[in-house]
């Protein structure tokens, strides 16, 4: 079989990956899109170690790390989510803006701080 | 003991006891005074054991290495000399630092600061002491500086008053300015002979044997006497005497008119040959001395506070000091040196008395208040005697030692010596003439005020029981009629002028006398004019022990009588001096003294004519009378301090907005916007800090597609 076209492939699994982190709201698409372009790398992998007879098959043992690190990687993820879920009725990534630098206000910083909170809430509700 | 090893202590012992004073201060105040007046009096003692045990026979000197300058021949060297005029010199100082200590004890007795005052003032006395026995300039130097600082800090011992922090911050400055030049000259001197040695390089000089010359003994001489003229209060750097007078009186008597303005002097009498090396140095001394002396002594007849008039006089009498070396006489001038310095402590201490009994350091204030013989005879007869020696009358101190001077003047030109120049001779001669006509009519005029005021006031007036108040009840009416004849313009009677205007308030003891008025508003009007610390005081305070004293402690006026009799009986010795300070005959000689003596008589008679003269037109004093157009230039110094103010301390004051200007506006800008820029820089990128964690992704993938197209475009 060509070299291309499980490369092609690979590249097409990737940017459908790509585009779920970067567009998708709900957490758990998010982590799926993860999960597509972990698998994509795998692909990716395993094709180029038997493209190229490399005897040591470094490529299928590494596909084999990548697949143990996902597991545990998506095991946490849904973890939080589920955490997050629980705690704010709601999984949207794009809600989840507490690191967010707070807007400078002449009050004081504290309640500052929780005002842009709430502002910012209002404005998402509206949208 | 050995001799020398008394002489170590006369100056030791002082200075250990002002450690002590200072130490004991607070902790133990019982000891202060002990610490105070037995050291300083123990050194007198020995002092005077000194003398006797040296007897002006040849000079002892003794010395031990103190520290290598880098140049193995020229070694810094702990060394005294004790020749005549050290030991006599050490005396006077001995006696006048006892006697102010003395006085001080019952002057400041409530000071809250007295420990530290009187060990300041021991100190100062281990200071001058040591100048005065010191063989190595170095040495000397060291006394010399220790002398300004603690100058500066007796000056200013008022120091909640303004006048008094800032007569003490020019007397430093002034006095330093001066001694720049002279540690550059005693430098260049050390250099060019060779050696610190005083005796030494006196030796090398003077030796007929050796031919040794200085390089450049003008330039040394200049500027060893800029040094000389800044502590020795000459002109041009006199200023800071009179405004000195803001300490506390002890001081004014111990340090600025017996003792440290003496330093000066006597240093030049130490190395008198050196100056003698250069006409052109001699010629300069001499016609400093004769502007200094001409120009105080008219400025003392202006003055209106009694410490004033004794500065402007202890200026002119060191001008006669500096005149009598100027002709190379090394005699005359410590002869006039020791008698001047008992007679002006004298005057001096009498002048704190009066200060305290009259509450007023102001004569016109004085004079409207009278009473003086009556309430303090003591002062009455000493204030005369001192008064009479320094107006050089004949059987006092003052006429055989001012005899002296003027008589080596004479000397000098008509007759000079190999070497110095007769216009010197010329020049002192005329000058002393003149100023000892000026001094009479001074002196004249301070006994007049001080003492005789109750002649002036009109007789119903006259007698009243509290000061201030027969001070303030005819003030009004000479003030009416001087202020109609003046037409008002006149400096000294504005103040009384005002008090005219509005009421006399006679019922609160707390207002401030004429006296005071005048002497602050003398200030308002020119900020060159400093009134006394005492009379600063008063003004501000509620009526203290500093206000209208009754009684004065036994013990204060036992010092006036201590001082007045070399005051009185110094002056006999001329004939016994010249054995122990080499030279010439000192006796008075037929022509100037007539000469002399007439001066101070028609000064004296001119004065008391004056005096009547403005008695009858109901003023007090006859100094504007007697100086005329000069009367207003004379008080305030001929306005010497008013072009030092232009020509230096404006200038100065702008070059420091300037730096000022510099720093706030142009360094401080850059640093201030460092920080500024930085502040925003951050503010900018925080706001790419949204929170969602897809933006930041994004971002990541830009930058990261960014970063391979660079790559893979380079790699292309």
């Amino acid at each position: 079989m060509h070299l291309v076209y499980p490369a092609v492939l690979a590249a097409l699994l990737f940017s459908i990956g790509l585009y779920g982190v970067l567009a998708r709201r709900n957490a758990v698409l998010v982590l799926i899109s993860v999960e597509l372009m972990l698998n994509a790398v795998n692909l990716n992998l395993v094709a180029f170690d038997v493209w190229l007879r490399d005897t040591l098959r470094a490529g299928q043992s590494l596909t084999l790390f990548t697949i143990a690190v996902a597991a545990a990687e998506i095991g946490i993820g849904l973890a939080i989510v589920l955490q997050v879920y629980r705690n704010r009725a709601g999984s949207n990534v794009d809600e989840l803006r507490d690191l967010a630098e707070p807007p400078p206000t002449p009050t004081g910083a504290g309640a500052g701080s929780d005002a842009a909170e709430a502002d910012a809430d209002k404005a998402e509700a509206a949208a | 003991m050995s001799t020398t090893t008394l002489a170590v202590l006369v100056p030791l012992l002082p200075a250990l006891g002002a450690v002590a004073g200072l130490a004991a201060g607070r902790r133990a105040p019982g000891f202060v005074r002990p610490l105070a007046v037995l050291p300083t009096l123990t050194a007198a003692v020995l002092a005077v054991v000194v003398a006797v045990r040296q007897g002006g026979r040849a000079p002892l000197t003794a010395a031990t290495e103190l520290t290598p300058t880098g140049n193995a021949a020229l070694p810094v060297e702990l060394a005294l000399q004790l020749d005549g005029t050290a030991v006599l010199v050490a005396v006077l100082v001995g006696t006048v630092a006892t006697c102010v200590q003395l006085y001080s004890t019952g002057y400041l007795r409530d000071d809250p600061r007295y420990a530290s005052y009187a060990a300041l003032v021991s100190l100062f006395t281990a200071a001058m002491l040591l100048v005065v026995y010191s063989d190595d300039l170095i040495v000397l130097l060291v006394g010399w500086e220790v002398m300004g600082i603690c100058s500066y800090f007796l000056v200013g011992h008022y120091w909640e008053t303004s006048a008094a922090r800032a007569a003490s911050l020019k007397a430093f400055l002034v006095t330093k300015l001066g001694d720049v030049p002279f540690l550059i000259g005693i430098l260049a001197l050390g250099s060019e002979a060779g050696t610190f040695r005083i005796s030494t390089i006196v030796t090398r000089l003077t030796s007929s044997l050796a031919d040794f010359q200085l390089d450049h003994p003008t330039v040394i001489a200049l500027l060893l006497l800029a040094g000389v003229a800044g502590k020795s209060a000459q002109f041009p750097l006199h200023t800071w005497l009179p405004d000195a007078m803001a300490g506390p009186t002890a001081v004014s008597a111990l340090i600025h008119a017996a003792t440290m303005v003496a330093a000066g002097v006597y240093f030049v009498a130490r190395l008198l040959p050196v100056f003698t090396a250069s006409a052109a140095a001699l010629v300069v001394l001499a016609l400093l001395a004769a502007v200094t002396m001409a120009g105080s002594a008219l400025a003392a007849l202006a003055q209106d506070d009694i410490k004033r008039v004794l500065a402007y006089s202890t200026i002119g009498q060191l001008g006669y000091l500096a005149g009598a070396l100027a002709v190379d006489n090394r005699g005359a001038a410590i002869f006039h040196l020791l008698s001047h310095g008992a007679f002006k402590a004298l005057l001096f201490l009498a002048a704190g008395v009066l200060i305290h009994a009259a509450g007023t350091g102001s004569l016109t204030a004085m004079a409207r208040a009278g009473g003086t013989a009556r309430r303090v005879p003591d002062v009455y007869w000493t204030l005369t005697i001192g008064l009479l020696a320094l107006a050089a009358v004949p059987p006092f101190s003052g006429f055989f030692s001012k005899e002296a001077v003027l008589g080596a003047a004479e000397h000098t030109a008509l007759d000079p010596a190999a070497g110095i120049p007769a216009a010197a001779g010329w020049i002192v001669l005329v000058a002393g003439l003149l100023t000892a006509a000026l001094t009479a009519a001074y002196a004249t005029r301070l006994w007049l005020l001080a003492c005789r005021g109750e002649a002036a006031v009109p007789p119903a007036a006259a007698p009243a029981p509290a000061p201030a108040g027969a001070a303030a009840e005819p003030a009004p009416e000479p003030a009416r009629t001087s202020a109609a004849r003046t037409g008002g313009s006149h400096a000294v009677t504005a103040p009384a002028g005002s008090l005219d205007a509005g009421t006399p308030d006679t019922e609160d003891a707390a207002a401030p006398e004429p006296g005071a008025t005048e002497a602050v508003a003398l200030a308002a009007a020119d900020g060159t004019t400093v009134p006394s610390a005492e009379a600063a005081l008063d003004t501000g305070r509620d009526p203290g022990p500093e206000r209208g004293h009754p009684h004065q402690p036994p013990v204060m006026t036992l010092v006036l009588w201590v001082l007045a009799v070399p005051s009185l009986a110094f002056g006999l010795f001329y004939d016994w001096l010249p054995h122990w300070l080499g030279g010439g005959s000192l006796g008075p000689t037929l022509v100037t003294s007539v000469l002399a003596t007439g001066a101070a008589a028609a000064g004296a008679a001119v004065t008391w004519a004056a005096w009547r003269h403005a008695v009858t037109y109901g003023s007090v004093d006859p100094g504007p009378a007697l100086l005329g157009r000069l009367h207003r230039g004379a008080v305030d110094g001929f306005r010497v301090d008013a072009l030092y103010q232009r020509a230096f301390v404006t200038p100065v004051q702008g070059a420091a907005r300037l730096v000022r200007f510099l720093d706030r506006e142009v360094v401080d800008a850059y640093v201030r916007g460092a920080g500024t820029a930085t502040g925003w820089l951050g503010r900018a990128v925080r706001l790419a800090q949204t929170g969602n964690v897809q933006t930041y992704l994004s971002a990541l993938l830009a930058a990261s597609v960014v970063l391979v197209l660079a790559v893979v475009l380079a790699g292309a």
